[in-house]
This record gives C-alpha cells, structure tokens and sequence, in this order.
C-alpha cells in the first residue's frame, strides 16, 4: 500500500492535499471540517490587517453545460481579526495535531511583517507562506503580485521573515512576470525553505453584454481579479516546470492552479511539485473530493510501485526540453478504428478547414473518414476532436533509428536559412490549389 | 382494472392524454444542446425530410440564440413546432444521431426543435414578411400541412395566395388526425396563427372544392393550382356490418377525438383492426379515452405491422392487447356492435397471406374501429383534365417539381405519396412552391383563358 505522507521542506502531512490559502480556509470551522474529512494540510486564508470587502466577488467561465472551467474573484485577504484567526489556528491544531497549518501571511512593514511571524508561530502553526501573487486590490496597496513582480523587494521581505522564522516558509509566487524563475531564485537567495505557484492569473472574466460591464458587478462597475480553476493548469505546469528545472532551485515546491483529482495530483507531482495546494475544486463541490483524490492516488501509486510520494517527484522532468531538442525524426501519423466511429466526421473537418487536408470522405456515400497517409503531419488534431474513446489513435511510422534535431541542423547548416530555403518542411507537402475551395 | 379511467374533465383528460414530447425548461435545453457534437455533414440533418440545419439551431440555443434557432427551423420547415412534436424522431434525425452508434442516448431534437419555436411563438418573433407582390395568384386547395407550407412559400416570394379549406380549421390532420398526447389542438392553432400573421395568406374555411364549376373558375383566376387535399374517409373494403353503430373508421374517431374529446364515445371492449401508425393511435386513445379493453387485431405477423415500433411500444404502454395473423370477415350485431368476426391467416414465403379455411371466430366486443387506410379521393381527381394518377390512387407528379400532368396543376403530401407524416407534405409543399415560381417566371401564369 502506498505511502501517502509528504514532507515539505519540514512541513509534514498525512497525504499531500492541501488547501489552499482562499476561502475555504477562512475560518477554524472550515479547517476543522476538512481535516476530518481527511485533508493533509490547510493554508490559512491571508492574514494580515484584516480588509473590507466588496459584495459580489467572484465569477467564473462556463464550457457549455460545466460549470467552473475558469474562475475569478476580486475579494481580497481575510477581513477578520488577527487576534480570532490565532485563536482558532491554536485550537485546530489541538484537535490535528498531525496535520499540516500553514499561514499565509501578507503585510507592509518589517515590523508587522515581524509581529505577525511571531504571531501564527506562537499559535501553532507548522509553516508560513507568503502571499506575494494576488494580482487585485492588495496589489494597489504594494503587497501581493507587486512584491512577487520585484524579485529584489521579495528578496528582502524574504530577508525579514527568515530573521524571525522558527518554521519552515514558504514563498508564493504570482503567475503575473515574464519570467517566474527570477523570484523564484530571489526566494532561494533570501533563504526561503520552499516556493509555491502559482497564485491567480489576473484576468477579466467576461462582460455583461446588456450593460456593459464586466463581471463581478459591483453596483455598476467592475475590476481585474484573479483566474484560477481547472483552465490555469497548463500555465501553472509550465511555470512549475521552468521553475524545476531552473539552475540554482533547491527548493521544494507546492503545486497550485486548477488542480481537481487525482490525475491533475500526479501531473504536478512528475513536473516536480512535492504536494499540492487545491482551491477552485473545493468551492465547488466542497471538501467531499479528498475521498476521490486519495483512492485515486493510492491506486495509481500503487500500480506503477511507487512507494512514497517523494519518488514520484519530477520524474517527467528530463523528459520536457526546449524545442530544438526534440527529434524531427519521429513520425506519427493517425488511424481510424472503423468498428469504434461514429461518423460524426469531426476528424474530417477539423484536418480540411484546420490542420492539413489529410482525412478524405468515401465517395460511395458511407460515412467513416480515411486518412490521406502522405498529406497527415501527425498534429493530432483529429485525436482530440473524436468524441470516441480511443478512436482515433497516433500509430509511430519511422524506424526509430534516426534521430536528428533542429539544433543539430544547425550547426550542420541542415536547417533553411533563407525565405525561398530548398530546406523549407513544407516545401513538399502537398497542399490543394486554392480555388479547389470553390469546388464544394 | 384498466390503465386509464374515462376522463370527465378537462383535467382528468389532460391526466390521461400526458405529452409524449413535453416542452423543455431553459436549463433542460441548455443541458441537452450541450451535448451535441455538431457534426459535419449531420446524418440528422440528412435524415430530415426538410433538412432543417440541426445542428446549427442546437448550438444557437447553446449559446443563448433561441430566437436564431427558431429562425433556422423556421427557413426549413414551417410546421417547425408541430413537427417537433409529432415527427416520428426516433425514426429519422434521432435514429440517425451519431451517439447511436456508442449507445449513448441521442440528442432530443424534436424536444429542442419546439422549445426554440414556442419561445419564439410566445413572443410573436416576426421572421418573415410577404415578398414584394408579383401580380399573380396562385390558388391552393386543402389547408393541411402541404397547403400551409406551400402558401408561406408562395407569399414569401410575392404571390397573392387563397386556401380553400374544407373544414373550419386549419392544419389538416396535423389537427384532425395527430395523436392528443403527440400535440395539443392549442399548440397546432397558435403556430397556424403566427404563420398566417407572418405571412398574410387567405384562408376560405368552410368551403370545398368539389364540382368541377368551381374548378372552371379557379382555373380562369388563378396563375396556377397547388392540390394539397390529402386522403379521404376510412376505407372500408366492403365488410358485412361496418353500417352498424359503434363501428367507425380511424380517421374519422381521432377526428372526433380531437374536436370534442369529452364527447367521444369509446366502447368498454375496443377492437381495432389494422397495424399501421393510425391503429396504434387509435387503440391508445381508446385506452386512455376508459376502454376497458383494447385489442389490436393485425392479419399479419408483429414483424410485419407498418407501425413504427416504437409506436406500438407506445400502445402496450396504454394497455393495448396484439392479436396477429388475423383478418375481419365482419362486424357482429344487429343495430350496435355486439362482436367481430375474424379468421386466421398465415403467410407464405413470398408474403401473400391467405384465410385459414374454418378459423372463424368472434370477439365479442361493443366497438370496432377500422385502421385499415383512407382512401383516395379519385373522384376528385377525374374532374381535373390531363391529371394521372398511379394504380394506388396517387397523384403522379415530376418528382422534381412537384407538377401534374395538367401543367396548371401541383400537388404534394398525402395524395401525392399515399399517406405520410406532417413533416414529409411540408418538405414537398415548400419544394412545390419553389418550382411553382420557378415554372412561372419562364411561363408568365398557367392561366387557362392566357393559353387558349
């Protein structure tokens, strides 16, 4: 049986869910409520100066009849008393004692920056994360992404809390930057024990068509927030690959953004995130989802052997490069299962008007589309149309001997240099004339 | 106890006549156009005898466009709400839906179709306008389905447009003849009545065309005819007793149904000889209508029944008993039904059936209804000169064009194809109108006067 527990740069839990630092850690209850339930860890809602918030805060981006593919809000850190938050920490932490409370700390001065240090250690907290993302309202202020956006200012702030630090601390990241790595290595020169990313990605939801504002209204007016929810992962599994696999990054690192089951887990877990941080799922189907998460886990840990968690931890990391290092060799090309389609014809249409002409219609008047071998690159786009499971399936075409790279080209001025180059990839790829068009 | 009570109220008859395809919620749209794969070239579509753009109008109520839907219902078929709802869809767009072939339940479009047509019924959504008027007339005979497509066809493209209507409603059996739970008569008026606001044809109700008179002077006033006249009564084929009281035809029970269903009388043992789509129809009324019995007699096999089987599904459902390979000899009683006669039947390898030689036996029952296909309204057709008709009774039209052998002379529906469904006269009525415009604008007008 697999081991679930994980071990954040000291910071332990029984498995490694946690919450992360947004409403569903608002308060004592919530937390109380989750560990029960089986959680391993909880970051505190933010904690600083407590704020006023705005009514009418959140919103989110549909696909079709699913709910919640995006989400965004604009409400800010929490707006309850310091002194309540402490109370309650203390109190979790009496009832799960073996699991993890972080607080999430964001403040101005290195006096308060100081205080409250010493304030959630003193109240029991197993570890501090530092909100330097939120890319709306506190941001105005010079706290959240601001901070996260300086890597020097981070630096420093980093600079104060580890002067008072007897916990682990963690540094959280704003998506917002060119280029995440620069605070991530800020946050390893100032002697943070940890990173985690991503916070939001600031965003405009949408807009009320009929009024023209956009969402969240608040009476008439709106603002940037943030977006989070299952649409960010992609962009928070780069920014955690860029950070991994970034020269000088010995910290450990808690993957967050879009993060709903088991699978999404052990995604983060290959490209290097030693637990994870889950927010949006939560708001939506509440904390029900750890039953899903740890059996999911569980099973697929123990199907491919992997004992602990920690094993698992960027194993697909020497597996992503950059571009010019993949082999332009390789050549796949796409089949169709005739007794599985259903002649939607989707395939055909996406590779006629979007990709490469390559799916041909029988002419006798049956349905099921063939593919044009020599007109298919293998951009798979007719894989990921098919509505059937398992239809349309990439099968490997070369040899597997050769393998040569455009970086290799280049230096063996293999590659096209110029506009009209002989070299060009395309150069002998057929392509229809183009008033064939009009023939249809 | 039988399935159903008689109904004695308005709301007891709405109880037992429950819609088969009830009107969507907004979210119950919105999840079910979800679904859809939007597929190239649909086989829902091509399934469609009208070829409405299926996939198109799902995914404008997907996004919130139902009144664009319901336009693009409407730019193919004019009975986009009727036929919704009593389209047999099962057998056309959603038998044909892709989902089929994985098992996964189809998409239900007739259900989609009519909510995007109510709304936009419900809203009096003007879509069309009459044409620019072109000076001609065109006279159309029958306001069923066929009629009503034809002259919204035709004013579209300018024609002045009169209807000549038998009865005093309009619809044809999209009223008359449509099963209770399929479509309410409310529904079938209110889209009669937006097309008619839309569209400004006139219809003379009351007023039948039967004397080769008033032929004459259609022929001098109008540029060219359409026939859209449909079947006629119930055939009987001639059995001993079918003059006896409770025994009556399909067309003509469902007719009444329809019109005074409080009043129409049902028997407490029904027999309903036939096995096509009106005797299912008819037996499951009888059953909702209180029969306590209702049996279904069929001289041929199960297998062999015209019905669609969902249809018949649909009569068990009620209560309905099947009898097969079995045939009336006649109608029992002296002067109300008392019983049927019928005989066994059995079928050879190349499916001619015979009577087996004493296997009479009688049913005793106190209603016979007799579901064995209307006829065809030959007489009619032998006043009109030139106008051939096939050796079934149908009117033999250019497929293409939807003309007669009499040039003057159009037709579509069921005196044209024998006996279809609402959405098949609809389909062929608006290619009809096209060719009538297409046939005048080469011609000038059919006028007789004009080619003498």
């Amino acid at each position: 049986m697999a081991d679930l527990t994980t071990n954040l740069a000291g910071i332990k839990s029984p498995n490694p869910f946690w919450l992360a630092s947004a409403p569903p850690t608002n308060s004592g209850y919530q937390v109380m409520k989750a560990f029960d339930e089986g959680w391993g860890g909880a970051v505190w809602k933010t904690l600083g100066v407590p704020v006023v918030n705005v009514s009418s805060r959140y919103g989110s981006v549909n696909y079709r009849d699913k709910r919640m593919v995006g989400f965004n809000n604009i409400e800010l850190i929490t707006d309850r008393p310091l002194k309540d938050n402490l109370r309650e920490i203390e109190e979790v932490k009496k009832y799960f004692p073996n699991n993890a409370v972080v607080a999430s700390l964001m403040v101005e001065t290195k006096e308060q920056w100081h205080q409250i240090v010493k304030d959630v250690q003193n109240a029991g907290a197993d570890g501090i994360e530092l909100n330097f993302g939120c890319p709306h309202g506190m941001c105005e202020r010079g706290m959240g992404s601001a901070v996260g956006q300086e890597p020097a200012v981070l630096q420093t702030i980093v600079e104060w809390v580890m002067e008072v630090a007897k916990v682990p601390v963690i540094v959280k990241l704003t998506p917002n930057i060119t280029d995440i790595t620069e605070p991530a290595l800020a946050a390893v020169k100032g002697k943070a024990d940890a990173i985690s990313l991503i916070n939001t990605i600031q965003s405009l939801i949408g807009v009320d068509i009929d009024n023209f504002v956009p969402y969240p209204i608040v009476d008439g007016k709106s603002t940037n927030g943030g977006y989070c929810g299952p649409a960010v992962k992609p962009i928070a599994l780069n920014m955690l690959k860029n950070c991994a696999q970034a020269p000088g990054m010995n910290l450990p690192i808690s993957g967050i953004g879009g993060i709903e089951n088991w699978r999404d887990t052990v995604e983060y877990m290959l490209l290097g995130a030693t637990n994870v941080q889950i927010c949006t799922a939560v708001m939506h189907f509440g904390f029900g989802i750890i039953r899903d998460l740890t059996s999911g886990l569980e099973r697929y840990m123990d199907e491919k052997g992997f004992k602990t968690t920690a094993e698992m931890v960027g194993k697909a990391l020497p597996n992503v490069k950059t571009w010019e290092n993949l082999n332009l060799k390789y050549k796949v090309t796409a089949s169709i299962d005739k007794d599985k389609c259903v002649e939607c014809q989707l395939c055909y249409t996406a590779c006629e008007d979007g990709a490469h002409q390559a799916i041909g219609l029988p002419k006798d008047g049956s349905r099921v589309p063939y593919i044009i071998e020599d007109n298919c690159v293998g951009c798979n786009l007719c894989s990921l149309v098919c509505p059937v499971e398992d239809c349309i399936t990439m099968e490997r075409r070369d040899d597997g001997k050769e393998h040569e790279t455009w970086k290799e080209w280049m230096t063996e001025d293999k590659a096209p240099t110029t506009f009209d180059d002989d070299r060009a990839g395309g150069k002998h790829h057929w392509v229809p004339k183009p008033t064939d068009a009009l023939k249809h | 106890m039988p399935e159903y009570n008689r109904p004695t109220t308005e709301e007891e008859l709405k109880a037992n006549f429950g819609q088969l395809k009830p009107l969507m919620n907004a979210t119950m749209a919105y999840y079910e156009s979800s679904r859809c794969l939007y597929c190239y070239d649909a086989p829902c579509v091509q399934a469609c005898p009208t070829g409405i753009d299926i996939p198109l109008f799902i995914r404008q109520i997907n996004n919130g466009n139902v009144d664009g839907a319901a336009k693009t219902i409407y730019d193919s078929n004019y009975f986009g709400n009727a036929c919704g709802k009593v389209c047999p869809t099962s057998e056309l767009c959603e038998g044909a839906c892709v989902y089929n072939k994985q098992d996964v339940k189809p998409i239900e479009i007739g259900r989609l179709q009519s909510f995007a047509t109510q709304q936009a019924m419900a809203s009096n959504k003007q879509f069309f306008k009459p044409g620019r008027p072109n000076g001609k007339k065109i006279g159309i005979i029958g306001a069923g389905p066929a009629g009503i497509s034809c002259a919204c066809e035709l004013r579209l493209l300018g024609y002045e447009v009169d209807i000549f209507e038998a009865k005093s409603k309009p619809s044809g059996l999209a009223v008359y003849g449509c099963a209770p739970y399929k479509i309410t008569n409310k529904e079938i008026f209110e889209e009669m009545d937006y097309l008619q606001g839309q569209f400004g044809y006139t219809i003379h109700f009351n007023h039948p065309i039967t004397t080769r008179e008033q032929l004459d002077e259609m022929e001098i006033t109008y540029d060219a005819i359409f026939l859209a006249i449909g079947l006629g009564a119930t055939n009987t084929y001639n059995l001993a007793g079918v003059d006896l009281k409770n025994c009556i035809g399909a067309t003509e029970f469902i007719a009444q149904l329809k019109i005074d269903p409080l009043n129409t009388i049902v028997g407490k043992k029904v027999v309903v000889i036939g096995g096509g789509n009106t005797a299912m129809d008819a037996a499951s009324e009888s059953a909702r209508l209180g029969a306590e019995e209702v049996i279904l007699a069929y001289r041929r096999s199960k297998e062999g029944m015209g019905a669609y089987p969902f249809e018949y599904v649909l009569a068990k459902g009620a209560g309905v008993k099947g009898v097969f390979s079995v045939s009336p000899v006649s109608v029992e009683g002296k002067s109300t039904v008392k019983g049927i006669k019928l005989i066994r039947t059995e079928e050879d390898e190349k499916g001619y059936l015979s009577n087996i030689e004493g296997s009479e036996f009688v049913v005793d029952c106190d209603m016979v209804i007799l579901a064995t296909g209307q006829s065809k309204k030959t007489k009619f057709l032998s006043m009109i000169e030139g106008l051939k008709i096939d050796k079934r009774g149908r009117i033999k039209i250019n497929s293409n064009t939807g003309q007669t052998n009499n040039p003057m002379y159009f037709a579509s529906g069921d005196a044209v194809n024998g006996g279809a469904e609402v959405v098949n006269a609809c389909g062929e009525a608006k290619n009809s109108a096209r060719s009538i415009h297409r046939i005048l604008l080469k011609h000038g007008t059919m006028k007789k006067k004009d080619q003498e």
